[in-house]
């Protein structure tokens, strides 16, 4: 499969996922709070996507037939923020003025589709997104769009039976033009999600409930992150065939030493010497070929 | 001017739960686009079971999973469409709330939340009443409530709705209900209260097919010289406050009769509305007290909680005495 793929383009991408990293970690330092173990474990994935993968244009957020990215583990919204402001729709300085300022807020801790027009899905509450996708995924073969709805859950609220509801009805409709991808960085609020509530073995039951499951084993390498998404079948509206399924194993604040899978850096702000820490660890710790 | 109605029907059964169905299939008819949710309780022989027959492609079944089904009513909302999205009754409040109040009205989406088998007319007992809606729905910002008095207004509803904006809940009753009015010649507005009988001594406040019973208590109190006015608040939220204080300062009196708790529905919000309008008149809450409910028929249920004819009537001679 790689052999498809143009190694200086994944090099390109891993320098963006560096610099996305760097204003993550200096955006969550000025507004004070944040979800930082979430919000480290997801950037390649959503660099894979937003840069490279989907049918997307920052300059026409509401373009006709654009993919549908819907974040369901809507506290790591900073990520997306954070990508949106590299791809020139906003300024760090512009969102720390207008994070959760009252009536002059339009960026908060769980994103407003109302206040940032790029995001598809107002979230936060846990276990919204997969249904909500099946809907966009419906909505599109209703109205024969070439769109792809690409939903991310996080293996925490995988916990809430919401996905297994949406689960079964992706597979009972057959809507080949969805994919759920699931950011499992295997910790959750408290501890390790095996201790708090083991999910596993999740490729047997999504695959159970009639869905294609790609594994990545390393979901924080941009170049198996590549690979997976084009195993993803061509994306037709109309035909009846099994959605997808992407298992993407992560680690929990990956980049910042002592952040990487440690619960107590799920949620909360950082520290004038713990950023300088994490700028150094997230430039020491990126990936070279 | 008061509008015409249909007061010795009994036997003119109609039913709203039907007429939401017949409705969406003539829209669908007439080349309206809009797509159609249900649970698994959408029968066959039912309007909207042959409107599932007829128009397939636009109609998705989500079985007995409402959080999914709301959630997916919103996504296909998102996607652009105008969504009618049915839900067996207490269900749809009690399972999805937290979709109802995000998804739906929080993601600000045009989807029509069909609540059928409200308050206690499903029968079956508390796991089966939808007495807590209202006052859920009363709680979410950007949700507009309406609950159709008969049939004939359940379609002018559901027809308004395809050129209303922002999120809906339309709460519609079992099934077999009189009719309230004699035809569809009255304007219609959501969130307008409808003066259905006008009264000099008490103002009876009302909402969905409870109107009926509260027409039949005004005209056995008319025999006794009592003038009772019956508003139809079809639309509890945003509720017509106007009215309300209107027709209330005209009588001095107030009875509200509603087919949910005391607790939170029309009658908390009508009490509202009245105590901070400085109203000082006499005030009475007719509802399902705020216990489970004793297991009978709907009729039976009502009668035993006074929420019939004749208890309105009694509750009624009671506070004019």
């Amino acid at each position: 499969m790689s052999s498809n793929i143009d190694m200086k383009r994944v090099v390109e991408l891993e320098d963006k996922c560096l610099k996305i990293r760097k204003d993550l970690l200096n955006f969550i330092y000025r507004i004070g709070m944040g979800h930082l173990g979430g919000e480290l474990s997801i950037v390649e994935v959503c660099v894979a996507l937003y840069y490279e993968y989907m049918n997307w244009d920052s300059k026409d957020v509401k373009m006709k037939d654009r993919d549908r990215f819907i974040l369901s583990k809507g506290h790591c919204s900073e990520t997306l923020y954070t990508i949106f402001q590299d791809m020139g729709l906003y300024t760090i300085d512009y969102m720390v003025e207008h994070f959760e300022t009252l009536d002059t807020a339009q960026f908060g801790m769980h994103s407003n589709r109302k206040y940032v027009p790029a995001i598809e899905v107002s979230a936060g509450s846990l276990g919204h997104g997969l249904p909500i996708a099946v809907g966009e995924a419906l909505g599109a073969r209703y109205k024969k769009a070439p769109w792809r709805t690409i939903v991310m859950v996080g293996d925490g609220e995988f916990d809430e039976g919401t996905n297994w509801e949406a689960l079964m009805a992706g597979g009972h409709h057959q809507l080949g033009n969805l994919v759920a991808i699931l950011d499992k960085n295997s910790v959750q609020m408290t501890g390790p999600t095996k201790e708090v509530m083991n999910i596993e073995p999740v490729k047997e039951k999504v695959e159970a409930f009639g869905w294609n499951c790609i594994e990545i084993e390393d979901g924080n390498d941009m170049l198996q992150v590549l690979e997976a998404l084009d195993k993803i079948p061509t994306c037709d509206p109309v035909k009846r065939q099994k959605p997808t399924f992407i298992i993407s194993n992560t680690v929990k604040g990956k980049g910042v030493d002592f952040m990487e899978n440690n619960y107590k850096w799920h949620g909360g702000g950082i520290a004038k010497e713990q950023l300088d820490e994490a700028l150094a660890d997230v430039e020491k710790n990126r990936m070279v070929r | 001017m008061a509008v015409k109605t249909t007061y010795n029907f009994d036997e003119m059964l109609s039913s709203a739960r039907e007429a939401y169905g017949e409705e969406l299939l003539s829209m669908a008819d007439a080349g309206e686009d809009f797509v159609f949710c249900f649970s698994d309780n959408v029968a066959p022989s039912t309007a909207a079971g042959k409107m599932v027959a007829k128009y397939p492609d636009r109609c998705f079944n989500f079985g007995i999973a409402e959080p999914n089904e709301v959630g997916a009513s919103a996504g296909l909302a998102l996607s652009g469409l105008t969504v009618f999205s049915q839900v067996f009754g207490p269900f749809l409040p009690l399972r999805a709330a937290d979709q109802i109040h995000t998804d739906i009205a929080y993601n600000d989406v045009k989807v029509r939340l069909i609540g059928t088998h409200s308050g206690v007319t499903a029968a079956g007992g508390p796991t089966h009443n939808d007495i807590a809606d209202l006052a859920l729905y009363r709680a979410i910002p950007n949700l507009t409530v309406c609950v159709p008095a008969d049939a004939g207004q359940c379609k002018k509803i559901i027809r308004k709705s395809m050129d209303y904006d922002g999120p809906m809940i339309i709460r519609i009753d079992r099934a077999g209900s009189p009719n309230v009015y004699a035809d569809d010649s009255y304007e219609y507005e959501i969130g307008k209260a409808i003066e259905t009988v006008a009264g000099d001594d008490v103002t009876i406040i009302s909402t969905g097919s409870n109107i009926y019973e509260c027409m039949m208590a005004s005209k056995a109190l008319a025999e006794e010289g009592i003038s009772a006015g019956v508003i139809d608040m079809h639309t509890i939220k945003p509720l017509d406050t106007e009215a309300i204080i209107k027709y209330s300062r005209k009588t001095g009196a107030v009875v509200t009769v509603e087919d949910h708790s005391i607790n939170g529905g029309l009658g908390g919000a009508v009490a509202e509305v009245l105590c901070e309008a400085g109203f000082s008149g006499k005030f009475k809450r007719i509802g399902m007290p705020d216990e489970f409910s004793v297991l009978g028929s709907p009729d039976e249920i009502y009668h035993y909680y006074g929420m019939d004819r004749d208890g309105i009537a009694k509750t009624i001679k009671g506070m004019l005495k």
